[in-house]
């Protein structure tokens, strides 16, 4: 199908795209247009206007301050997976690009995007959640920082107001005692996981702490699965994969009992990345 | 205030082109009704099948899920381009030579992915291959052949070179 009317409007600094977002109750921002464009022909959605933001400087740096990497919201996919500062500071963003739909898609899509559209399937959304981080976001009364946990707020609904834009993400930068793992299962390489898992953890000793378990494709969105956390914590994978608490719907994919069994074997495969020290 | 045509300049194919456009036109629908070059095909339309491939600034892109709009000051390679220049000859001989089209309506999207994946150099294992291609769907061939042509290609690329 093709996308119904709208208006176009190209933004040039990020207070213009916000004052259009404010005079223009239904517009959509357009960054990478991965998801958008492909719900506009399907018709799916029918703004009346389109703010495209590719063109407002200074939003696609990678930068590290202090220990927080920062990502801004227009960094494309590719330049992430080729990103030397991304592998080394957020070696868990690294391991899950590649997964990420397919070369053409990433070379347009946007991390940016991918937060604030918040698909429960998607690998980013997950990472962010599983990083501890924070997204950055720009709206009539100033810029604002938005933790993780807070920002999910339901299926494909986020934290954001309708007036604000997502600029940034900022990652917590790997230390010495970071641990990261992450896998998950598709039908085909780089389409929407049936299941997904993205963790971080710290190395304490032979043990592990700060654990934290993201799933993706489980629910309406990204979840942490805490009491499995706390039981691998104590140091029993098994314990762990008894302890998952999620409540998976069926869906076209598969059933909620494969969704479910197949969590626990995400949970043995990650587990085990975590036991082991990252490699950049 | 936002409008919903817009003046837009690029160059296709090496020519310039210049067009006023719908703000919801595709790029893949420009470039096949507007420009007449319907070697990129349209399957779903919605970014899954990959038959809309081609290249805007030298990356691989949807022609599908980028608007016409966007390539304001781009340039656009489509099949029709690189088959002219003769930069994917090779590829096509293979994919003909190795069965590697039945229909041939996945090959256009197919051969401007597998050159992408070329231009880089080196020859990229089948695995590497697979993962490459793995935006395309083609619904006749079952891939295999798909993958020997484009790695017959690497070889003999690699080969010329050595």
């Amino acid at each position: 199908m093709k996308p119904a009317p709208f208006a176009y409007h190209k933004a040039r600094t990020l207070e213009d795209a916000v004052a259009q977002l404010a005079a223009h109750k239904d517009a959509r921002l357009l960054a990478g247009g991965q998801s958008l464009i492909a719900t506009l022909n399907m018709r799916l959605s029918a703004p009346t206007l389109l703010v495209d933001i590719n063109g407002i400087g200074g939003l696609d740096r990678i930068e590290l301050t202090g220990d927080v990497l920062e990502i801004g919201a227009l960094v494309r996919h590719t330049q992430a997976e080729r990103s030397g500062l991304i592998a080394t500071h957020a070696p868990l963003i690294a391991r899950a690009m590649p997964h990420i739909a397919h070369p053409a898609i990433r070379n347009r899509g946007t991390l940016g995007g991918s937060v604030a559209f918040a698909d429960p399937a998607a690998e980013l959304p997950a990472c962010l959640l599983a990083l501890g981080g924070e997204v950055v976001a720009s709206g009539p009364n100033g810029v604002r920082a938005i933790k993780a946990d807070d920002f999910f707020k339901g299926l494909f609904e986020t934290a954001l107001a309708p007036d604000e834009i997502l600029t940034a993400l900022r990652l917590p930068a790997a230390k010495p005692d970071t641990r990261v793992g992450f896998a998950e299962l598709a039908r085909r390489h780089g389409d929407y996981a049936i299941v997904g898992l993205a963790a971080t953890a710290r190395a304490a000793g032979d043990k592990l702490t700060d654990v934290r378990l993201a799933y993706f494709g489980v629910g309406d969105t990204p979840l942490r699965a805490r009491k499995a956390e706390a039981a691998l914590m104590q140091g029993s994978i098994d314990d762990a994969v008894a302890a998952l608490d999620l409540a998976p719907h069926d869906d076209v994919q598969a059933t909620a009992a494969t969704k479910k069994h197949l969590a626990g074997v995400l949970l043995r495969r990650v587990a085990k990345q975590l036991m082991e020290p990252v490699r950049a | 205030m936002p409008k919903h045509s817009v003046d837009i300049c690029l160059t296709v194919n090496g020519e310039s082109v210049a067009e006023r456009v719908d703000a919801r036109t595709t790029l893949v629908d420009f470039l096949r009704e507007t420009l007449g070059l319907t070697g990129s095909h349209i399957g779903c339309e919605h970014g899954v099948c990959g038959a809309c491939t081609v290249r805007m600034n030298g990356e691989i892109v949807r022609g599908c899920l980028t608007l016409a709009v966007q390539c304001d000051g781009a340039s656009v390679e489509t099949i029709e381009g690189l088959s002219d220049s003769g930069e994917v000859a090779d590829l096509q001989r293979a994919f003909e030579e190795r069965n590697a089209l039945q229909c041939g309506f996945c090959t256009p999207g197919m051969v401007a992915t597998a050159q992408d994946l070329l231009a880089r150099g080196g020859v990229p294992s089948r695995a590497e291959i697979r993962e490459h291609i793995s935006g395309n769907y083609c619904r006749c061939t079952g891939y295999h052949a798909i993958v020997d042509a484009v790695e017959a290609v690497a070889r003999q690329r690699a080969g010329a070179k050595g």
